[in-house]
């Protein structure tokens, strides 16, 4: 029992340079989303109705749930008038467990409205180079796949460049949606460059969740996702605002997921209700933070940058 | 049948009509996407190791795997022979199936005999055994270093690289996992 403690001691005071790091850029999102005038704002944790989406499990809680993301709150607020929002904090997801998953886990989101997942790829590559300035002071540092340099530019890939090149097929034209996954863990990510960020970018729309279609290509929804050193950080969009096209994709979400046996949560009306008075135009981004302080960090591990990982079976 | 949440390192698996042992294990989940899982697994039947991703949706078999002990009895070109101690009732598991197991087996010894559908496939050896050299350069006397050595041969053939003061006739004790020299046990012949 003693021995036991000791470790938990030892590993807590291991942490102390990650979990500096992870203070410093925190310090340097806040500092770039006040510059950018965001106002950050808090949103409830126990909510009654989370995103329904096919592969993600809520923790219920009560006669409610814990979040998955806070998405459709700020939602609800951009619908009401605020044009820049952000917010980090704490989001569930029952049953994922892995080197780079945990079920409860630190998200950072924002939302801009006039705007497209463009300009949110804009606001990204500022605020990683200001996270890599205020902890390596370059742009430059070594991540456990090598060296990586934000500086240089991006590496953009569509989704069907990405699957041609690597898998041999292009899941825009065709549809897989079981080849879909395996694929994309199997031959794409492990097949992505290491030495700069990487997006993965205008998915097919069977897997656009809550990004529109494409206004210059109707066959992709306006969605990227953002590798750095092969690990995936966070994915945008350029929102959905319509609410009829919403509560279709709730329909056939909820399908599936009866289909599947998995429970199927409740209607956000309020959600629903906003989309019908009128959500502007709008994008934004889903951002883990404890990925990207294990990519800025050099971590191979989630548990490597956070002080705790409390294991309660599911 | 296990789902596939229920995998994780170690687990024995049957996948195609095949026992396999998973020895690497990898939640992994793209965004948006399905949970799924990257293993690496071993076919137990031939030894071979091969990468698979299992969805959560899969339904993964138990495989029908017993073991028993059973004594060693004898070799007969490439089958080796074991016998139940109480019954007499003989197995036989030809040298392909043991792999590099095939060179440690000692008459008479027991070992663990996996069996897969009734039928033997695989054997757990002593982490040691031990050896005679029957064939190697002269030993020499006073050299006790372990990190210089030369060939030589054990009783079937095998290969084996011993340090400089190992005579022929002497006894070694050999690591069954890697296939080397661990130390000396006796000397033969003066």
């Amino acid at each position: 029992m003693q021995n036991r403690n000791l470790k938990r001691t030892a590993r807590l005071n291991a942490l102390k340079p990650r979990l500096e790091a992870r203070h410093q850029c925190l310090k340097a999102i806040r500092a770039w989303f006040d510059q950018q005038g965001f106002l950050e704002v808090e949103t409830p944790i126990r909510i009654p109705s989370p995103a329904l989406e096919q592969y993600i499990d809520a923790e219920p809680s009560g006669q409610g749930f814990l979040r998955t993301s806070p998405e459709f709150h700020l939602k609800r607020m951009l619908a009401a008038g605020y044009d820049r929002l952000y917010q980090i904090g704490p989001c569930f997801r029952q049953g994922e467990r892995g080197a780079i998953h945990h079920p409860e886990f630190s998200m950072l989101e924002w939302y801009r409205t006039g705007a497209t997942y463009r300009e949110i790829l804009d606001d990204t590559t500022q605020l990683i180079r200001a996270c890599a300035r205020a902890l390596h002071g370059s742009l430059r540092w070594e991540t456990h796949r090598g060296m990586i340099d934000v500086g240089q530019d991006w590496q953009r890939l569509t989704v069907a460049d990405a699957f041609q090149q690597y898998a041999g097929w292009d899941p825009v034209a065709r549809w897989d949606a079981e080849r879909f996954d395996v694929d994309l863990v199997e031959k794409v990510e492990p097949g992505l460059p290491h030495d700069r960020p990487v997006i993965l970018m205008d998915y097919p729309l069977p897997a656009a969740a809550f990004s529109r279609r494409s206004r210059l290509n109707p066959g992709v929804a306006e969605r990227w996702e953002l590798y750095l050193a092969g690990m995936e950080i966070a994915n945008a969009y350029s929102e959905l605002t319509d609410p009829d096209e919403q509560a279709m994709r709730y329909e056939q979400d909820a399908a599936d997921r009866r289909r599947r046996g998995k429970p199927v949560y409740p209607r956000d009306e309020a959600f629903l209700q906003a989309l019908h008075e009128g959500l502007p135009e709008c994008a934004g981004i889903a951002l883990g933070v404890d990925r990207l302080v294990m990519a800025l960090t050099g971590a191979e591990t989630l548990d490597e940058v956070v002080a705790f990982r409390e294991i309660i079976p599911d | 049948m296990y789902s596939a949440s229920d995998l994780r390192k170690g687990l024995k698996i049957e996948w195609e009509g095949t026992p396999f042992e998973i020895t690497e294990f990898q939640f992994v989940k793209p965004g948006k996407g399905q949970a799924m899982y990257k293993t690496r697994i071993r076919n137990l039947l031939t030894g071979t190791t091969q990468e698979r991703t299992f969805r959560e949706v899969e339904k993964i078999g138990k495989p029908d795997l017993i073991e028993r002990d059973l004594q060693f009895s004898y070799a007969h070109g490439d089958d080796f022979v074991f016998s139940d101690p109480e019954t007499y009732e003989e197995y036989t598991i030809t040298a392909e199936q043991l792999g590099n197991n095939r060179w440690f087996i000692v008459e008479d010894m027991i070992v663990a005999v996996l069996f897969f559908n009734g039928k033997p496939i695989d054997i757990t050896l002593p982490y040691f055994i031990e050896k005679e050299i029957t064939e190697t350069e002269p030993g020499v006397r006073g050299d006790t270093a372990t990190n210089v050595t030369k060939p030589a041969f054990i009783d079937n053939g095998y290969e084996i690289a011993v340090p400089l003061f190992i005579s022929q006739g002497d006894v070694v004790r050999i690591d069954t996992r890697t296939g080397k020299y661990a130390d000396r046990v006796s000397t033969g012949r003066k």
